[in-house]
């Protein structure tokens, strides 16, 4: 499994992501910097967390239209797996790869904390080394990760069972329509995730819930 | 030419920046706010000189950039 994890300017997760990756796939990752414009041939593709271009215009919107997003885009239609996580979720979804959007939370505060996340789909390529149900820990640390899309998108979301990861009853930080925490394309292979769960992998982060989540991708 | 382009949130997409305006401007005893729902606002400074291409050229800007079509509507006007 080799991957390689995009960076822009004001992205500050890569490194916690690499990390993540590195261990748990044994291939240290490839670090890409947004004026590329082709990405080194991987199996996986990362959007790390961040607050890419100071979260100007729209959390995620410059970013999604840098050069390498136009290979990040073309590659993911053909099939490469491609990762979001929190402002990469935003970037993703701001690119069009996955459907919906992420506004401002509900509550108005920028959350940092540690939320129970239901696994809701564990036959994705992320999720398959954990059971359906299964509740995890995991960090979340956003301003704008209120998830929301029209009526005909969320049913289409929910009956393909395309909403991944859901925040457990009572952990929503966002005001998240149906609590919805990951989403994936229609496809599978592009799975978008507003909380880290790079960071809850090592003893040392205090948990290792979502370790097995990258474990997984061994198996992809 | 100059374009001015307003974008606001749909309908039935919650503003809560809006909501806590509203409460505030309660809070200081404007009576009689029905709703506050905050938009952005660009001025855009084209070297385009004729009309029609300058609109087009910013239709492009707002769908491509300039507004997120999917949670929010624009509108264009060129002076």
């Amino acid at each position: 499994m080799k991957s390689a994890v995009v960076v822009f300017p004001g992205i500050n997760r890569e490194r916690d992501m690499m990390l993540a990756l590195e261990a748990t796939t044994g291939h240290k990752p490839v670090a890409v910097w947004h004026t590329e414009t082709e990405l080194p041939k991987v199996d996986l593709v990362v959007v790390p967390g961040g607050f890419s271009y100071g979260d100007y215009l729209r959390c995620g919107a410059i970013a999604a239209r840098s050069p390498i997003m136009t290979d990040v885009r073309a590659k993911a239609l053909k099939g490469l797996k491609v990762l979001g996580v929190c402002n990469g979720f935003q970037i993703i979804t701001e690119a069009g790869l996955l459907p919906g959007a992420l506004v401002r939370n509900a509550g108005l505060r920028f959350v940092c904390r540690e939320v129970k996340l239901k696994v809701e789909n564990n036959k994705t390529w992320f999720t398959n080394r954990v059971a359906k149900g299964a509740v995890l820990s995991c960090p979340v640390a956003h301003g704008e990760g209120n998830y929301i899309c029209d009526a005909d998108t969320l049913k289409r979301l929910e009956g393909d069972n395309r909403v991944v990861f859901r925040y457990a009853a009572g952990s929503n930080p966002n005001g998240a329509m149906n609590d919805i925490a990951g989403v994936m394309n229609e496809a599978g292979n592009v799975i978008g995730m507003m909380p880290h769960p790079e960071n809850m992998i090592e003893p040392l982060h205090g948990k290792t819930d979502c370790r097995p989540l990258f474990e997984g991708l061994l198996a992809a | 030419m100059k374009a001015k382009v307003k974008v606001t949130l749909k309908n039935g997409v919650l503003d809560p920046q809006g909501k806590a305006i509203e409460g505030a401007l309660g809070s200081l005893g404007f009576g009689g706010v029905n709703g506050v729902r905050q938009g952005k606002y660009f001025e855009i400074d084209l070297a385009e000189t004729d009309r029609a291409k300058a609109e087009a050229a910013v239709k492009a800007m707002c769908d491509k950039l300039i507004a997120n079509t999917v949670i929010e509507n624009y509108a264009i006007e060129i002076a």
